[in-house]
């Protein structure tokens, strides 16, 4: 699976799915996470960035970034990949 | 470098459409303290979960409830409703501030004696009198309010043995325009049930029928309805002064004022839609003024409200065990306060507030308490920030039923602490062990053993 590069994400975390139109609000770290998934980083990868910038263990970190990544595809902001 | 504080990632679908009429804010301000104590404090000192009551709300409370009556009537007196919160600590505060006590049990009737409170201060209600609670209950001078014709036999039967007459009350129920209408404590008003336990008490001579009492039904959001009550009592208390030239000395117009709590089911909150005590008081006060009484012979007029007084002074401190999500990606929170003690949850849309400061964003939740019970549901949906376990909650208008109707069911009951009025802390009930449930147990030897 991988992120829909279309996606418009603002500072704010306003997102925008210009493939069905629908609008999301994501929180500061959701958009950071988004980000680093259009940059085509993997979730070892994303869970090595967080863990050094946030106060947060890493089990805790697996387990709401697997819940995170499990909403984004219940919105369809994640697609298969080709 | 110092790592930023970690909020979980979450994403929320915004959905466009016709906006709620009842939409309410959602956001939570946080509780991080209770009168002055940090809620981190509490926990670090007393564990989770933790229930709390605050003096100063408590007292402050009953002062804006005595002022609501005392101001519009000469003659006021609070009773307190043990079965409400019969914790010995809560119980003095409301003793201390003049309060009498309104019992419904022997447990509850010796409870109030060990407190101190004189016996002739007690009202002894409830339909469940056993013959030695009567005997007690008389001999004491305790005010005795007669639910039943078995009783009223039974009491006067009593009389043959007993040193002194027996001061009385009917209970009283009727149609005050609400539904459902109680008719199943005391005598019916309407069909004349209560003009026949008067006459069998005035003509039997044995007991002093001293007052009027009726419990119109709980969480009564119409206050009319007490003036309708308190008219219909002053109508028979008028009656029995024209028959039998014999006054009352009190109506009694039991509880079941509302608190700031709101009942399941409704679009706005409590604290906004539910009556004062002034409108209690207005709509009470207004109906005995205008009735027959002379202004100088009025009856005391007796309150026995508890929720009202104490739901506001109650907390419940939870922590966050787990977070789930349920089968169609709703978030389910785990706490470790459940309908065990949270036994009002049944009926209340309690308010729950972090303990901490959260960003912005907020999250709906089922929030489920740490029984293995479907049941354990503490709120079916509420709008939370996004809680890390570990965090704290607080649960606001507990005061009232839980610490009687609590169960220790699955796990044990927590300590209660009571914060004074200078912010000191006391323990005012400590928390269960094993031993203290597996003590009352007995078991046969031959079970004893297992291979």
């Amino acid at each position: 699976m991988k992120i829909n590069e279309n996606l418009a994400i603002s500072e704010s975390g306003f997102l925008f799915n210009p493939t069905t139109g629908e609008s999301f609000t994501v929180n500061p770290i959701g958009a950071e996470i988004i980000e680093l998934l259009k940059e085509g980083k993997t979730d070892g990868q994303i869970t090595e960035m967080l863990l050094k910038t946030y106060q947060i263990d890493s089990q805790t970190l697996q387990k709401d970034l697997h819940d995170f990544n499990d909403i984004l595809k219940q919105h369809q902001l994640l697609e298969p990949n080709e | 470098m110092e790592k930023k504080h970690y909020e979980r990632p979450h994403i929320i679908k915004l959905e466009t459409g016709m906006p709620g009429k009842f939409g309410m804010r959602n956001d939570s301000p946080p509780t991080t303290h209770i009168d002055g104590v940090a809620v981190k404090e509490l926990v670090a000192g007393y564990g989770s979960p933790l229930f709390v009551i605050s003096e100063s709300t408590t007292r402050s409370v009953y002062r804006k409830a005595y002022k609501a009556f005392s101001t519009r009537y000469p003659k006021v007196q609070f009773a307190w409703s043990y079965k409400t919160n019969y914790l010995s600590a809560v119980c003095n505060i409301f003793h201390q501030e003049g309060s009498w006590a309104e019992v419904v049990s022997g447990f509850e009737y010796d409870k109030a004696v060990a407190n101190g409170v004189d016996p002739a201060k007690i009202i002894f209600n409830g339909p469940g009198k056993s013959t030695e609670d009567l005997r007690k209950a008389a001999e004491n001078g305790s005010l005795i309010h007669i639910d039943h014709l078995d009783e009223l036999y039974t009491l006067t039967d009593l009389t043959g043995e007993l040193t002194r007459k027996p001061l009385v009350a009917i209970r009283v129920n009727m149609d005050t325009g609400i539904y459902p209408m109680w008719d199943r404590f005391g005598f019916n008003y309407e069909n004349g049930q209560a003009w026949d336990a008067i006459n069998k008490i005035m003509m039997s001579g044995k007991l002093e029928l001293v007052g009027l009492h009726t419990h119109i039904g709980t969480f009564i959001m119409s206050a009319g309805a007490y003036g309708i009550a308190a008219s219909k009592l002053a109508d028979l208390a008028l009656g029995i002064k024209q028959k039998f030239n014999h006054d009352i000395r009190y109506i009694d117009m039991g509880g079941g004022f509302t608190s700031k709590n709101t009942l399941k089911g409704s679009y706005l909150p409590g604290s906004d839609t539910n009556p004062s005590f002034d409108d209690y008081a207005e709509a009470i006060t207004s109906a005995l003024v205008n009735s027959g009484f002379k202004p100088d012979n009025l009856p005391l007029l007796i309150l026995e409200t508890g929720r009202a007084l104490i739901d506001e002074a109650g907390y419940i401190i939870t922590t966050v065990i787990a977070n789930k999500r349920l089968s169609t990606g709703r978030r389910a929170t785990i706490i470790d306060a459940g309908v065990n003690l949270l036994f009002t949850s049944f009926w209340y849309q309690h308010p729950v507030t972090p303990a901490q400061g959260f960003s912005q964003y907020r999250e709906e939740n089922a929030l489920y308490g740490p029984l293995c019970m479907n049941i354990d549901c503490v709120r079916d949906s509420i709008t939370l920030p996004l809680l890390n376990k570990g965090e704290q909650l607080v649960i606001h208008y507990t005061g009232a039923y839980n610490l009687t109707q609590w169960m220790q069911f699955i796990t044990l009951r927590p300590k209660v602490v009571l914060i004074d009025q200078d912010s000191k802390t006391h323990i005012i009930r400590e928390s269960e062990s094993v031993t203290s449930v597996s003590g009352f147990e007995k078991t046969p030897d031959y079970l004893n053993i297992i291979k």
